[in-house]
């Protein structure tokens, strides 16, 4: 089993500054109030020192790179 | 009259509430010498102090029952999780029933408010917890004044081995999600809070903690007393038992209307004295549920995988019957603008992509079709799921999109520069006077 990372985003901290989509372009892009949107929230092992290196700029704190499964949706 | 846990004599066929499947409301206000004569008292021999109880989660497990607040989670599943978090669980009864389209829950503790205070025993038993918040919305002062009543005087009689406490909470849509219980219970605003962790494992002063709609808790009663074989001898072995539904709209008998779980949606509606007029559509679910095209509708059986197939689900049990002189899609901006007023504005899709595609619908509605409005309205409506801390905007998501494919007919006379004839005719759904709450008023 290999554990890969997970992209978590804080929605209520996050104020649209948008720096992630700028250097993680690759799995983060903005709507148009330049919101982020994931489409799949696995960090490939290639990405990774970007992904943290986006998880770093985030102004407000908002991202976070998860590396267990921990946080998946479970209870109703 | 003693009752044996799990195995006590359970209401026969001869019994004309169970003949009739109808196990939580027996329409009028049954007081606890009612309740007691009718059910016995709740058999908790195992409610010891800390540790769950195995014996009672296996039988949650096995009677299939399913949360009746919207998830349609297993809440034998959640008890065991909460069981064995780390800590000593708390409870927490949801009876604030934010939907509008919803009576439910205010029915249940109207007739039946013995039954879900059982229930609330039996959960802290099942999880080991020895304190219950029962949530309520603050301007139901009646309500939360009976409530209080009938804690005392089990209180009195020495009943309950619990803490029940009544809780008053600001009413609003998104007040009564989870994680927002306990952000307010935790001395913070009822609003959604950023999860994980999700209450389940760190919840009301950060002790896991077990959140379970208030008929949910009804039916725990019923099912610590009788056993899972007697839940599911009502409904289908997908979605056992009995659920409660406010069925409104063109319909003979607007209300609330016990109904097992798995009849059709045709049924549910027979059981409410059929439609009044030719129907064009349903809502199921609520103010975010989905809008489903009535004739295909009709066959469907009210369970999760039923409904899921066809881009549904029960959510907090509304059916609501349109006739066809009604315009859905006005029906639905006016859903629409209610839901984005009453967001918590905490989160990106809340703040800016909620209210943008009320405004487009709103567009659509009226028949002032803007340069690419369709496009627009649809890749906006897409980019809701998902992206919020509560899944306030995935509701609103879904009640949008579903609705331009079942009235999709309608919309291309709205692109067009002209309503259709319905949208000048009377309203079906009654939506409160869209207040946005203040900043103060989430305490
Ligand atoms: C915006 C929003 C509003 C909700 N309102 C209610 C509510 O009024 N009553 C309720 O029981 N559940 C409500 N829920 C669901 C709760 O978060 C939670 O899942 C439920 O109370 C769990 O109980 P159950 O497992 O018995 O269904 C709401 C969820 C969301 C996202």
């Amino acid at each position: 089993m290999t554990i890969s990372s997970l992209l978590r985003i804080d929605r209520i901290a996050c104020d649209g500054h948008g720096l992630c989509a700028d250097l993680l372009p690759e799995l983060i892009t903005l709507d148009e109030w330049g919101y982020p949107v994931i489409p799949l929230s696995v960090v490939p092992h290639e990405l990774e020192r970007h992904a943290r290196r986006a998880v770093a700029a985030c102004p407000v704190l908002a991202l976070r790179l998860d590396s267990t499964a921990h946080g998946v949706r479970r209870g109703g | 009259m003693t009752v044996h846990p799990l195995s006590g004599p359970a209401p026969g066929y001869d019994d004309p509430y169970e003949a009739a499947g109808i196990r939580l409301l027996t329409g009028r206000r049954t007081g606890l010498d009612e309740h007691l004569a009718r059910h016995g008292v709740l058999p908790l021999p195992w409610s010891g102090r800390g540790g769950g109880d195995e014996r009672l989660i296996s039988a949650v497990e096995l009677s299939g029952l399913t949360g009746r607040g919207g998830a349609a989670f297993p809440t034998g599943r959640k008890m065991r999780a909460v069981a064995d978090g780390k800590g000593f669980p708390v409870v927490v009864a949801n009876g604030m029933e934010s939907e509008p389209a919803s009576r439910k829950d205010a029915t249940l503790l109207d007739d039946a408010p013995h039954l879900v205070l059982d229930g609330a025993a039996v959960a802290a038993a099942a999880v080991g917890a020895n304190t219950v918040h029962l949530c309520l919305a603050r301007p139901r002062l009646l309500q939360a004044e009976r409530m209080r009543r009938c804690v005392d005087e089990r209180l009195r009689r020495g009943l309950d081995r619990i803490n029940v406490r009544i809780q008053q909470l600001p009413h609003h849509y998104v007040s009564s999600e989870e994680s927002a219980l306990v952000r307010w219970l935790n001395g913070g605003d009822a609003r959604p809070a950023a999860t994980p962790p999700r209450p389940f494992e760190k919840g009301v002063r950060g002790q896991p903690t077990l959140v379970a709609n208030v008929e949910t808790l009804a039916h725990l009663a019923l099912i610590a007393r009788y056993g899972p074989g007697w839940f599911r001898r009502v409904g289908h072995p997908d979605a056992p038992g009995t659920a409660l539904l406010t069925v409104t709209g063109a319909v003979r008998r607007p209300g609330v209307h016990e109904v097992p779980m798995g009849r059709s949606l045709g049924s549910v509606l027979e059981t409410a004295g059929g439609a009044t007029a030719p129907l064009s559509a349903l809502l199921v679910g609520g103010f975010f549920g989905s809008w489903l095209p009535a004739g295909p509708a009709l066959s469907v059986p009210f369970t999760r995988a039923d409904l899921a197939q066809l881009g549904a689900g029960p959510g907090a049990g509304v059916v609501v019957a349109l006739p066809k002189d009604a315009c859905g899609l006005a029906e639905t901006a006016r859903i629409l603008n209610h839901l984005a007023a009453n967001s918590a504005q905490q989160c990106g899709p809340c703040r800016f992509g909620l209210p943008a595609v009320a405004r487009d619908f709103t567009a659509l509605a009226e028949g002032r079709p803007e340069k690419d409005l369709w496009a627009r309205l649809r890749s906006r409506i897409e980019l809701l799921p998902g992206r919020g801390a509560c899944r306030h905007p995935d509701g609103a998501s879904r009640l949008a999109a579903t609705a331009l494919s079942v009235f999709a007919a309608d919309a291309h006379i709205h692109m067009t520069g002209h309503p259709c004839d319905a949208f000048h005719g009377s309203a079906v759904l009654n939506i409160p006077q869209a207040h946005v709450p203040g900043p103060d008023e989430w305490r």
